[in-house]
């Protein structure tokens, strides 16, 4: 079947009354939770994990697709009204989005955002639907060597490249990896690291660890420095554009997608990098440069499409070769396994009608995204001033709810403090949070490809290096990890080279 | 002795390293006392991956230690509702375990609805809310939905405990 048919095959799944329902709740919830401070899109997914194991996986992942979507726009008006981004992606649009909010364009900097993101999300989401079954085409070729490689460079990519210390980036995967090594070898049947305790012989639920991480260590870490004088959001009206708006954002948009998706695309995609990208490109080629740092409508069109192209993105290797590169994808991959549906290139043969119901219901939540929310903006906005008492002590509450659901075992709870206490030193002490979580998801399959590998080659090393590809993957592996080496050899060679970026322009602006 | 106390002071991220040093003998002792005839089917046997991430564990915490030692620091994350002005603020994060905690002692004797009552009023009053009717209210009201909603929409059976029967 090609592309076309089986994406309108996905439409008609997709827009049937229930789906459709669920893909408007998905939406709307993803908005709000994307708003909410110290929620995110991935902690949402992981607290609606349990709740969905009642429904059917294609309205389950209907309805993922949309939290996904939704909370990237949320985020974006957060960090445009508050001037504080949760997320590190919504960083940049902060930068101009609260100068243009603060001098009373908060309409037209929402406006821009919202189109913006709408116009990256649907080109994303059409070269997703092109590009992920070509991935797929090349991917079913490789063998057990080829996947070990990939997995590891993903791992390691997030890890090395992503965050400002990479030593620890490596200790918080080198901790998500023994996480994921607690439970029943699936070979042997040897039992690890479950201290004779029965409950962890089959392993930590990836719910419960989830959830730990985002929703209880966060909410501990916020309780722990709470801001006793909330910060005062911007209020707002209908966003709007004006013509002049238009002309000045339509060129930004297109390039800011050009920027996020392959970026998103990549292993070690993420959005940090394309957002900043865009930025400094809307800021080279403007004609009102002198507006940058004041409020310029170019400096949130386009690190605002570039996220969400970004987002777009990274769905592709989570649906062709189940390798997620962020804290959504992650979970949401959790969500395929636990629904019993191996992920991988395999993916779209066997579960073909869910995929693309999946793949055409980004579509759909990315136009309700523009219709429900350019009207809804103000009620958003107000939801800023929820008293932060009530929304800690609720992700607290669900995020039990959630981890107890899905076992019905006080112990699961024991686990989640233990957890959510990692969590809380883990944002102490500046380890990345996103090396765990993909540690403890690709750890133990990672172990599984290396295991078939060398059983193929009866034990001998060499059977790593047995595919053409898993070589080249190896050195892109080894130029990452002996990148900085070569740099500071570089930088010691040459003293007097000029900083990567101007000052005035990095993240340090929005400090004020 | 008081040149290391003071050494010491402010290298609170010592203990991460020392944690990860912990972890890393632990995975390590345990994939050890593993027993596995060696299996031509399995030649990477179940102790390999362990041995690896065990090896990592300790190298990072040994580079982290000097890290810190030589005067790095990891960032505290931030955040929309977090002021890192202030230090940690453990008259809040304290109570709140206690509410969690709590809940993990009533849950299974008293039920879901008087469990997640308190953990809920708890965390509000330790997060620092001082309405206390309201906030029990709400708290009541959320455990109730929640009780119902779980059992009649999704079909899960949350725990009745002590109401029993009334419920």
């Amino acid at each position: 079947m090609d592309v076309w048919s089986s994406l309108m095959d996905g439409f008609a799944t997709a827009l049937t009354p229930m789906n459709f329902l669920y893909a408007v709740i998905g939406v709307v919830l993803g908005t709000a939770v994307g708003v909410l401070p110290g929620l995110g899109p991935a902690m949402t997914v992981a607290l609606l994990l349990p709740v969905t194991y009642a429904l059917e996986p294609t309205s389950a992942f209907i309805m993922f697709a949309g939290i996904y979507y939704g909370g990237m726009y949320g985020g974006s008006t957060t960090s445009i009204l508050l001037n504080t981004p949760g997320e590190s992606s919504s960083v940049v649009t902060a930068i101009e989005g609260n100068k243009m909010a603060k001098a009373g364009r908060a309409a037209q900097a929402l406006a821009t955002a919202a189109i913006g993101s709408f116009v990256a999300g649907t080109i994303g989401t059409a070269l997703l639907a092109v590009c992920a079954p070509i991935v797929v085409k090349f991917a079913v070729s490789l063998g057990a060597p080829s996947y070990f490689a990939i997995m590891v460079l993903a791992l390691l990519a997030v890890t090395a490249v992503l965050g400002s210390s990479r030593l620890r980036g490596f200790a918080s995967l080198g901790l998500g990896l023994a996480i994921g090594l607690v439970g029943m070898d699936s070979v042997t049947g040897q039992r690890r690291l479950t201290f004779g305790q029965p409950l962890l012989a089959d392993g930590l639920d990836i719910v419960v660890v989830a959830v730990a991480i985002f929703a209880v260590g966060e909410a501990l870490w916020v309780a722990a420095h709470l801001r006793r004088t909330p910060l005062h959001a911007i209020p707002v009206g209908q966003p709007w554009m004006g013509k002049s708006d238009w002309k000045r954002s339509w060129k930004p948009w297109l390039r800011g997608t050009a920027f996020g998706f392959p970026f998103g695309a990549l292993p070690a995609g993420g959005a940090e990098i394309p957002t900043f990208l865009s930025y400094v490109t809307e800021k080279r080629l403007s004609k009102h440069p002198e507006e940058f740092g004041k409020g310029a409508i170019e400096g949130v069109a386009g690190p605002e499409a570039a996220n969400n192209a970004a987002a777009a993105g990274t769905l592709t290797p989570m649906l062709a070769l189940g390798l997620p590169t962020n804290a959504t994808a992650a979970v949401m991959l959790a969500a395929f396994t636990s629904y019993g549906i191996q992920p991988g290139p395999q993916l779209f043969e066997s579960q073909g009608a869910l995929v693309w119901a999946l793949i055409a219901s980004l579509f759909i939540g990315n136009l309700l995204l523009l219709l429900i929310n350019l009207p809804l903006a103000p009620m958003w906005a107000k939801l800023l001033q929820l008293p932060r008492p009530y929304l800690y002590a609720g992700i607290l509450f669900f995020a039990t709810l959630g981890a107890y659901s899905v076992n019905l075992q006080a112990f699961d709870l024991v686990i989640l403090l233990v957890l959510g206490a990692l969590g809380f030193m883990m944002r102490r002490f500046g380890l990345p949070v996103l090396p765990l979580i993909l540690g403890v998801i690709l750890g133990p399959r990672i172990e599984g490809q290396l295991r078939k590998t060398l059983q193929l080659s009866a034990g001998d090393p060499a059977g790593l290096l047995s595919e053409p590809i898993a070589v080249g993957i190896y050195v892109i592996i080894g130029i990452i990890l002996l990148w900085p080496f070569a740099y500071k050899l570089f930088r010691r060679n040459r003293p007097a080279h000029k900083p990567l970026v101007p000052a005035n322009s990095g993240a340090a602006d929005y400090s004020d | 002795m008081t040149s290391l106390t003071t050494g010491l002071k402010g290298r609170s991220e010592l203990g991460v390293a020392l944690l990860l040093g912990a972890a890393g003998v632990l995975v390590f002792l345990d994939a050890n006392g593993l027993v596995t005839p060696y299996s031509k089917s399995d030649p990477v046997g179940p102790k390999t991956v362990p041995f690896i991430v065990a090896g990592m564990l300790v190298v990072c915490a040994v580079l982290l230690a000097v890290n810190v030692l030589r005067g790095g620091k990891g960032e505290a994350e931030g955040g929309e509702d977090v002021d890192l002005t202030h230090p940690a603020d453990w008259k809040t994060v304290l109570p709140l375990a206690g509410a969690f905690i709590l809940n993990i002692l009533l849950i299974d004797w008293a039920g879901w609805v008087i469990s997640g009552t308190v953990l809920f009023w708890g965390s509000v009053l330790a997060l620092g809310s001082r309405r206390y009717v309201r906030d029990g209210l709400i708290s009541v009201a959320l455990s109730l939905l929640t009780f119902y909603g779980f059992y009649l929409g999704l079909g899960i059976a949350l725990p009745a405990g002590l109401l029993e029967g009334i419920l």
